[in-house]
């Protein structure tokens, strides 16, 4: 599989053309956009990092427990470093042969992805403020309720 | 080969990796630890902690990995591990 992690901009085409072949026609996409506002607030720009070699780990295990439950090849992208407001954080792309399968996948991935890859965003704000944003705080998500046994 | 009696005395060497607000919060990203065997990765923190000023602020029951795969802080460790705290993920 292609390093999921990347410092450059994310390459949604070559993404879709990984997983896309002619008996898998039904492509589903979910893009996480940098945007600009949290909680109202206006964001400027912002950071990602990441435990790296476990992330590359995780988003593998993630891409061969999806392709295992569907008839899907997935593929995915995170982009690190400095973002600006409207670029492209993560891609995932799923092919299947029926759109069922693809939409599936695909939001599988993205949801065990925000739940179990070591990354984390640092928030830049108008106002000069930075903060390293906790998704449990803002009531976004859960906490992880079990974490997968090892 | 080693007795029972000298094994209970191995001390296992590992290394800990910290992120985002916790490597802030304690200085460093990166700490070789040593911890009397057998030992769990939350007796790690409690080292962790206990050697390093700043690592008190970290939580007590933080996100934990070992060898690059999610753990509980009740997993046991092994000479050479590569233990991991995690803030609360915010990717995507």
């Amino acid at each position: 599989m292609n390093p999921f992690l990347t410092r450059a901009p994310v390459d949604l085409s070559s993404l879709i053309a990984a997983v896309s072949a002619p008996e898998r026609g039904g492509v589903a996409t979910f893009l996480g956009l940098v945007r600009n506002h949290q909680n109202g607030v206006p964001v400027v720009r912002l950071e990602y990092s990441a435990y790296e070699p476990m992330a590359e780990a995780e988003a593998a295990r993630i891409v061969a427990e999806a392709e295992g439950r569907w008839p899907a090849r997935v593929t995915l992208s995170h982009r690190l470093g400095e973002l600006a407001i409207g670029d492209i954080a993560v891609a995932v792309v799923a092919a299947s042969g029926h759109r069922a399968p693809a939409f599936e996948a695909c939001r599988y991935v993205i949801e065990e992805l925000k739940r179990r890859v070591p990354v984390w965003k640092k928030e830049f704000y108008a106002d000069g403020s930075v903060t390293w944003v906790d998704p449990t705080r803002l009531g976004l998500t859960a906490p992880p309720e079990t974490v997968p046994a090892t | 080969m080693n007795t029972v009696s000298e094994s209970e005395h191995q001390n296992l060497a590992v290394r800990v990796l910290l992120f985002a607000t916790y490597a802030e919060l304690a200085g460093r990203a990166l700490v070789e630890l040593s911890v009397p065997s057998p030992a769990t990765v939350q007796d790690v923190l409690r080292r962790l902690r206990a050697s390093l000023p700043g690592a008190e602020r970290l939580p007590d029951q933080p996100l934990a990995a070992v060898n690059r795969a999610h753990a509980r802080l009740s997993t046991p460790v092994r000479d050479g591990d590569e233990i991991a705290f995690l803030p609360p993920l915010a990717g995507g």
